[in-house]
């Protein structure tokens, strides 16, 4: 059970950039009133975060991760469990990771 | 908005999370073990995922790592990878706005990308209980550092390297989430722009946060240029 001077100040600062980033862009809105075309944009920004997040990662991983995120999508858009749609996206990639190694 | 701040609706938010959390497991687990990897103590790969709480980010930094700890080179990693948190929670400021004090700071500490998604899904069906979010965000936070604990724990024993199926269950979760962030055809236009974007940035070169940040604000302007001209 170690602590180290540089690896508990390396989490410190690590902890205080990550509540800054989460802190911030509200924060900002506290004590700022924005503009319409802002407040516009915030009512779109929560799905668009979300494409622009997932995309990335699911072109990096290929075209079975593409078919395996297709499969989590489909299994929510029918059964609008998201356990079950997790359990099938993650089922997905494994039988074509095993099927096509 | 008239906001409330209720222990039912912070229930109501630890029975949504709930069945949620054996999907974070994997990725907690395989932190844990780069963690051990990278020579931290199983106290220091504890407080690191109690403190900072944000695994990609984390993931990233244990990428970084060295002796002694680069800690400027893995801040400004850390911070540039959670950028992505500050848009949302400028978008549940209606939320917000109605807190004050600790239930607001506290609140903002468990913003995730699932609690996000989940609250905002909550907040647009009119309800107005903001204690759903740190319903949905303690139960995650006391999990997530038990799983990364569990995983330096076991790293002799588990085998589980990146590329592993079971890592896939994190970005199953986001792919479903995004599902219920679907709110009709008006969605596409953003969301396609949000999608070329973030793929067009990411063909020229420049990994995470800038892919989702051009995708994120350019989407979303788009849909708001849209909507304020209609």
């Amino acid at each position: 059970m170690t602590l180290r001077w540089d690896v508990l100040l390396a989490i410190v600062c690590m902890a205080l950039a990550t509540y800054a980033a989460r802190a911030g862009g509200y924060a900002v809105l506290r004590v700022w009133q924005p503009p319409r075309f802002v407040e516009a944009m915030l009512v779109h920004m929560p799905g668009c975060i979300f494409v622009a997040f997932i995309l990335p990662s699911v072109a990096t991983g290929g075209w079975r991760y593409a078919a395996a995120a297709a499969v989590a999508v489909l299994a929510m858009v029918l059964t609008r469990m998201l356990t079950l749609s997790i359990v099938l996206g993650v089922a997905a990639l494994w039988l074509l990771a095993a099927a096509w190694p | 908005m008239k906001v409330q701040f209720t222990w039912a609706g912070f229930r109501q938010g630890a029975r949504v999370v709930l069945p949620m959390l054996p999907s974070f497991a994997p990725f907690g687990l395989v932190v844990g073990v780069l963690a051990a990897g990278e020579g931290l103590s199983m106290l220091e790969a504890a407080m690191m995922s109690a403190m900072v709480f944000a695994g990609t980010s984390q993931l990233v930094a244990l990428g970084a790592w060295g002796s002694p700890v680069p800690v400027l080179a893995v801040t400004l990693a850390v911070f540039v990878i959670n950028m992505r948190m500050a848009p949302m929670s400028a978008a549940l400021a209606p939320w917000f706005h109605g807190l004050r004090g600790w239930r607001l700071w506290l609140s903002l500490f468990t913003v995730t990308d699932h609690s996000f998604a989940l609250s905002v899904s909550e907040m647009r069906r009119g309800r107005r209980d903001a204690a759903f979010l740190l319903g949905l965000g303690l139960p995650s936070w006391l999990w997530w550092t038990a799983c990364v604990t569990m995983g330096h724990a076991l790293s002799g024993v588990i085998e589980l390297r990146p590329g592993h199926p079971l890592l896939f269950a994190g970005l199953a979760t986001l792919c479903a989430l995004l599902v219920t962030l679907w709110r009709g055809k008006g969605d596409l236009m953003p969301w396609g722009v949000a999608a070329g974007l973030a793929l067009a940035v990411q063909a020229i070169g420049l990994g995470q946060p800038w892919p989702v940040l051009a995708g994120a604000l350019g989407g979303s302007a788009a849909g708001a240029w849209r909507d304020l001209r209609a």
